[in-house]
This record gives C-alpha cells, structure tokens and sequence, in this order.
C-alpha cells in the first residue's frame, strides 16, 4: 500500500472525480476520500452542487416545438412508407 | 414482454403530451396506426435532431439520417423486442445510419487525456485561487432550471461535438450510462470523461447567468 494514497484530495484532482461520483464509479476507497473532500471544503461543495444544477438544467430543457408542417411532412412519408398511398407524391425514400 | 417505457427514464417534459408511453404507442404503431406514428414523431423529431446534428456536420446528410431512421422504426417496429427501450433503440439506429452516412468524417479519433477544469483556477497546492459561489439554495433549484434552460440550450450547442453527443443522450435524454455507450460505442471510461468535460464546461457557460443576480 503506497503512503500516497492515504492523503487527502486537493480541490484540483476532486473536481474531476465528481461525474465519476455521481456515476457511482468511483472504489469505495476513491468515494470516501471524496465525500471527506467535499464536507471539508466549500468550494468544491459549492462546484458539485453547480453540476448537479447543470445536469438537473439538462434534463428540464423541453425540445423546441415541431412545427406542423414538419409533422404533416413526416406523416406523408409514413403513409408512403407504408404503400398506404400511390408513389407519385412527395421525394423518394431512397 | 417487459419494457422500460419512457416514463421510467428521468424527462419531465411539460410540453410533450404523455398520454400514452412509447410502449402503448409502438403496439398502435404495430397495428398500422398512423395518430401514434404521429405521436412518436411529436415526441423524438427534434431530440433526433438536435442529436444528429451532433453525430454529423452537415445538415443536410443529419436530416436525412433522421428521416432513414424514422423508415427503420415503421420498417422494424415488428422485430422490436424491448429489450432495450424505444428511446435508446431509436437513438441506436440514428446514430448508425450518421455513422453510414457520414463515414468519412467518422474516423474513430481516442478521447484526449487531460482535466476537464482548467488548472489555470487553482494555485500550486491544487486549492481554488478564488472562491466558488453557490448557485442557490434547494429551494431555489426549480426556479434556476427555468431561468437557466436558454442559456443552457446555447451553450449546448457550443460543445465539442462527443461531448455535446454524450451529454445530450445522457443529461438531456435521460439515458443509462450503459446505453450511452452502447449508442455511441465508446467505452465507460469514456463516457464518464466526455460528460464531465461537458458538464463543466456547460457550468462554465452558466457562471455569467448566476453571478447576474
């Protein structure tokens, strides 16, 4: 067992474990030193909770609205697609 | 049959219409029914978008893979077996076809090793040079999500392309790890390496928008 091992995270290596965290990647050696990082340590307390802001941001952004032409498009397709209507409309699938 | 519907995967969507879960709407779809293709569309049109966009740079050649795929899904919707959900299958397809179509600019490039945060903010004992100020209280984390999203949505599209890849499936999306790799046919290592440079650089991009008020 290396000494190294036993010291505790500066803020530069924890940021970049905090994925991996949240993931539940890291050894459960890996997870106790950087659970004892972010209880000492505001800063980095502070950066995790702004990427579990970012990524609950992600998850909350709605797609922009389809219009109803590009609806209307895609729905002649499927009927063309599905030789539910003669051929002769619309651009070839291939 | 069991199926992991959408409903399991983390998307609060307000502006889709959740009457029915993509399983119910893949059995319409299985019987011929053109109001559930309809529905699929609504719902994954602009997700596969803004996705191929991302898997291809020309627009063009993007659409088109997201129209093949949507061919794929009426064409193989019988041997769909759910063993993956419809999402992820969707997304499989998609990026197959960009990777088809765009095959030349698809040269399998190794993830670059290095940090996801600048060293430049930290001093010489690796401690941040200037402090890092919470985004807000709990509290205050629905309100933020609302505020944040069009800046999110901007910066999103700034992203280097694998990041932006793996954080739209992933953050976005809601995909498992395991499917974002499946998908994409990177490793988890690298997964997890491209998410956290994403993320952070997305924090970055908000840093102006929180420090406002």
């Amino acid at each position: 067992m290396r000494l190294a091992l036993q010291r505790d995270l500066v803020c530069e290596q924890a940021v970049e474990l905090v994925t991996d965290y949240l993931d539940g990647a890291l050894s459960r050696r890996q997870r106790r030193r950087f659970e004892a990082h972010i209880r000492a340590c505001p800063n980095c307390s502070a950066y995790l909770e702004q990427i579990q802001a970012v990524i609950a941001t992600s998850g909350s952004i709605t797609p922009d609205d389809l219009t109803p032409q590009a609806r209307d498009d895609l729905t002649a397709f499927y009927r063309q697609w599905r030789g539910e209507q003669p051929m002769d409309e619309g651009p070839d699938d291939r | 049959m069991t199926f992991s519907a959408t409903s399991v995967v983390a998307d609060p969507r307000p502006s889709i219409r959740r009457v029915e879960t993509d399983a119910e709407l893949l059995e319409h779809l299985r019987a011929g029914d053109e109001g559930a293709f309809a529905y699929l569309v609504d719902r994954y049109q602009q997700p596969m978008l803004r996705f191929a966009y991302s898997l291809v740079s020309n627009r063009a050649v993007a659409e088109e893979a997201v129209q093949d795929t949507w061919i794929g899904v009426v064409r193989g919707v019988e041997r769909f077996e759910g063993r993956s959900s419809f999402k992820t299958w969707l997304f499989r397809i998609l990026a197959n076809r960009a990777r088809s179509a765009g095959a030349g600019e698809h040269r399998h490039v190794p993830v670059e090793p290095g940090r996801a945060v600048d060293s430049g903010l930290f001093d010489n004992t690796g401690s941040w040079r200037t402090p890092v100020e919470p985004w807000g209280d709990e509290a205050d984390a629905r309100l933020d999500a609302a505020k944040l999203a069009p800046f999110l949505r901007a910066a999103l599209d700034d992203l280097p392309e694998r990041q932006r890849q793996v954080v739209l499936l992933r953050d976005v999306e809601g995909l498992s790890s395991d499917d974002v790799c499946d998908v994409l046919k990177i490793s988890a290592g690298n997964q997890r390496l491209l998410l956290h440079r994403g993320r952070n650089r997305l924090r970055e991009a908000l840093l102006p928008a929180m420090e406002e008020d």
